[in-house]
């Protein structure tokens, strides 16, 4: 059924209050369950054996031995994963990676995993397993694969978006383009142009659970998944494909989540959780091992960009233009093209160009790192623009607010904006205090902008009404970022009940219908969407219970602030039925009470944020502090305000670690070095300040209640805030994400200071 | 009715930025499509196709409307974290 989704600027009672979150004594007390928290009885200890090579093929795969181990229960390889697929397309490159085939194409890529029914045993079977690899040629830098000569990481892959289309392969597989107006003229039009080339490296999400699972495939087929996810309707759909299951046969139970910021919305070890379990007839319990997540789940690119834009005297930017190379890993993918329809989304430009180039290398797999390929892109344009306000001696404030995009701008990636919120992020950066606070030595501010699409997608959710007038309110997306907490409040608002009266739970996949996965900033827009129309369903069913109870016509009736209410002189005896009332009378009115809503959200409303940082930078270690930090972001509308300035904070606190210290080592050999939390360092407490935040509100057109999503914008801004804080503070541009002490002395050597 | 193409999709349409098709929904919009550029058939099935018409990107609402004088824009269908 279709509902109007049109912003009604409704008056609320209960969204927007700060309630407590209804999975925190759980998650303080230890109660809750994580994905390496089930168990199930004779389950087997799963483990991986994974390539010490870049780039090999599998000569000779011997697991004999390893079967014939006391205690060893299945061994599988490639062999035991048939492909469905015809060798071709994202499918079957999720089962290439999941275990590799003829060849390895990366340190830590999987040759083959085990069952056991203990860790000893199941490491012995690991080192009794035989594999001959003949090495290839490798390459993990992103402008070395691009250059002529490079070892071909995947001879199937022809550069996409040509015409016509390459018959040679390439590690470019895909060029994309964007843009309006011309360039050329543009930058003629300039008197000002800086061209600018940077970097940034390659860094992992860094969630604190790794992936882990629990998997049960019986010998009729029927299945259970526990599994730590961003989406377990999605899990279910690629677990089912690859190994051949029926949907329905595969039940997928999502733990609590330990992070995932995108790297949980793929499938890395589940396929083959099953797999072993289905060849063992046992349960199978697999978790990774730190080094296993950072070597062989899905990190975010490393980037080489160029990047040109002109300006007139008077802060008129008359042309921009950015060269995109985005490092993939070993599999094709769209992340340079993102980065390109991002780069210059936050402005109101005449004539600009972005070109992206998707580039393989012998890395893992890259997938999404929330507001996925945008931070590194913002990174080289707002250093860019900053440097451009410099040259023209204008405030880099200003010269944003001149250049913003607004209503009936056209964005760089085609059409045309309706009610954005990118210029109130910039006068709200303009007048807050942060701006106008005293700087010491060697330190130094700066700013910037970003920008993020935000999604909805397929989203239904249950209402059952309990006859105590309790309410249990079923999702299907995961709670990465306060779904519950935010469902509940918009259940109760509708309702007109306290938010205590509902209990929300996430539902496995055999509960509800599909759910698109927590990704994309989409949890509190299609799920809010769904619980709101939900709830009005459940609303027209309590009227006509009442109606019943009171033997009036339902026209009579009407619900506000948790109660039916019956209309009109004639009814003026009958005192209000509350919901708990209709609720304990439902046995015999009809039944149970129930509101149930299935929706398609799109139209989710573009998001923008304006960062402001400050730094002090040692010039003799080349250390870099952060003093101060401030997200300014438009939420639509915050439904539970603690959460969306969790976000925001949260977004900051990663990009701090990437433009700092977060970085990806490999070794001449192709070998990851770093793969731990002791030599790649992410952010503790203790360097980070207090990031302030200021929620701003503008209402989401496409929204009843106005909502946009939050949880992305917040990692744009960060690494070209950093960056230009610590070029003010040094005196001198950096150039180079992490913008780690060893770079930072560096940069001060080369320019003499 | 113009629509608009971005990124590969214009690969996949001879090189062409814009072209002209008559539809009224999404789904209209897609069957024509791939009825004249059967090229567009590997962006379908590589990840999807978005349309965003004035300015709102739509990405599984295949019976949406497309008022007359909308801009349509076609974009690769895109995710995110």
């Amino acid at each position: 059924m279709d509902h109007d989704t049109s912003f009604t600027n409704q008056t609320f009672k209960t969204v927007g209050t700060r309630v407590n979150r209804p999975d925190g004594v759980d998650k303080v007390t230890g109660r809750a369950r994580y994905g390496a928290d089930a168990t199930a009885p004779g389950q087997l200890v799963g483990l991986f054996l994974r390539s010490p090579h870049a780039h090999a093929k599998i000569t000779k795969l011997d697991v004999s031995k390893a079967e014939k181990i006391k205690g060893v229960k299945a061994v599988i390889t490639s062999a035991d994963l048939p492909d469905r697929f015809g060798g071709k397309g994202g499918q079957y490159d999720t089962l290439v990676n999941c275990m590799a085939r003829d060849r390895v194409l990366y340190d830590g890529h999987a040759v083959a995993a085990v069952a056991a029914i203990d860790h000893a045993t199941a490491r012995k079977a690991l080192k009794a397993i035989k594999v001959s690899y003949e090495v290839l040629p490798h390459v993990t830098d992103v402008d070395e694969a691009m250059a002529p000569g490079a070892p071909v990481v995947n001879e199937n892959v022809f550069t996409s978006g040509m015409d016509p289309r390459p018959t040679k392969p390439s590690n470019v597989s895909r060029i994309s383009t964007f843009g309006h107006g011309d360039v050329d003229v543009g930058f003629a039009e300039a008197d000002v142009i800086i061209e600018k080339s940077f970097k940034t490296e390659q860094t992992h999400q860094g969630y604190i659970e790794p992936h882990a699972c629990l998997a049960s495939v019986g010998p009729d087929g029927s299945a259970d998944l526990w599994v730590t996810t961003q989406g377990h309707f999605t899990f279910r759909t690629m677990c089912s494909a690859l190994l051949g299951m029926d949907m329905a046969k595969l039940k997928v139970t999502s733990s609590e989540i330990g992070g995932g910021f995108g790297g949980k919305t793929h499938v890395w070890v589940e396929p083959i959780a099953l797999a072993l379990s289905r060849k063992a007839n046992r349960p199978v319990k697999v978790v990774m091992t730190r080094d296993e997540v950072f070597r062989a789940t899905g990190p975010t690119c490393s980037t080489s960009m160029d990047i040109k834009i002109g300006a007139k005297r008077d802060g008129t930017i008359t042309a921009a233009q950015s060269i995109l190379r985005y490092q993939n890993g070993a599999f094709p993918a769209t992340w340079a093209m993102m980065g390109a329809m991002t780069s210059f989304a936050c402005y109101d430009l005449k004539n600009c160009k972005s070109v992206g180039y998707d580039v393989l290398c012998n890395r893992p797999k890259v997938a999404a790192y929330r507001a996925p390929s945008a931070p590194m892109a913002a990174f080289g344009v707002e250093s860019v623009v900053d440097m451009v306000a410099a040259e023209i001696g204008m405030d880099p404030v200003e010269f944003r607010i001149k250049n913003a995009a607004k209503e009936g701008t056209r964005a760089s990636y085609g059409p045309t904006y309706g009610p954005i919120g990118i210029g109130p992020t910039l006068e709200a950066v303009k007048n807050h205090p942060h701006m106008k606070a005293p700087l010491g030595p060697n330190q130094g501010r700066g700013m910037a902008c970003g920008f993020w699409f935000n999604f909805g997608g397929q989203t239904c959710v249950d209402i059952n009404i309990g006859t105590d007038g309790t309410i249990n309110l079923t999702l299907g997306t995961v709670d990465v970022g306060g779904a519950r907490a935010s469902m509940s409040l918009i259940c109760a608002e509708e309702l007109g009940i306290p938010y205590e009266q509902v209990k929300a739970n996430v539902a496995d996949t055999s509960t509800l219908g599909h759910n698109d996965t927590t990704e994309g900033s989409r949890g509190t827009f299609s799920s809010g969407m769904a619980t709101i129309f939900a709830a009005r369903e459940a609303i027209t069913e309590l009227k006509s219970r009442a109606a019943k109870m009171w033997g009036i016509p339902v026209e009579a009736v009407e619900w506000s602030e948790g109660s039916a209410t019956a209309v009109g002189d004639e009814h003026s005896n009958l005192a209000d039925l509350s919901l708990a009332e209709i609720a304990a009378a439902s046995p015999g009115t009809g039944g149970p009470i129930a509101g149930h809503n299935e929706v398609v959200a799109d139209g989710a409303g573009v998001s923008f944020a304006s960062h402001i940082c400050d730094v002090e930078v040692d010039p003799e270690t080349g250390g870099t502090k952060v003093l101060r930090y401030t997200v300014v972001q438009d939420a639509g509308k915050a439904i539970h305000p603690d959460y969306v300035e969790g976000q925001f904070q949260g977004g900051a606190a990663q990009g701090i670690g990437w433009a700092l210290n977060e970085e990806y080592i490999y070794g001449d050999d192709g070998r990851l070095q770093n793969a731990g939390f002791l030599d790649y360092r992410i952010p503790v407490c203790s360097d980070l300040p207090f990031i302030d935040t200021e929620i701003l509100e503008i209402p989401n057109p496409n929204h009843p209640y106005g909502i946009r999503g939050v949880g992305e914008t917040s990692i744009v801004p960060p690494l070209a805030a950093i960056g230009n804080a610590v070029s003010n503070a040094a005196g001198v541009r950096m150039d180079h994400v992490p913008m780690s002490p060893p770079r930072i002395l560096k940069a001060l050597d080369d320019a003499g200071q | 009715m113009k629509v608009s193409l971005s990124g590969v999709l214009r690969a996949a349409a001879g090189g062409a930025e814009d072209i002209e098709i008559e539809a009224t929904t999404i789904r209209d919009l897609m069957d024509r499509l791939l009825d004249r550029y059967p090229a567009m058939q590997e962006h379908v099935a590589d990840g999807g196709i978005a349309v965003s018409i004035d300015g709102q990107i739509y990405r599984d609402t295949l019976g949406q409307p497309i008022p007359e004088g909308a801009e349509v824009f076609l974009l690769p269908r895109l995710a995110g974290g």
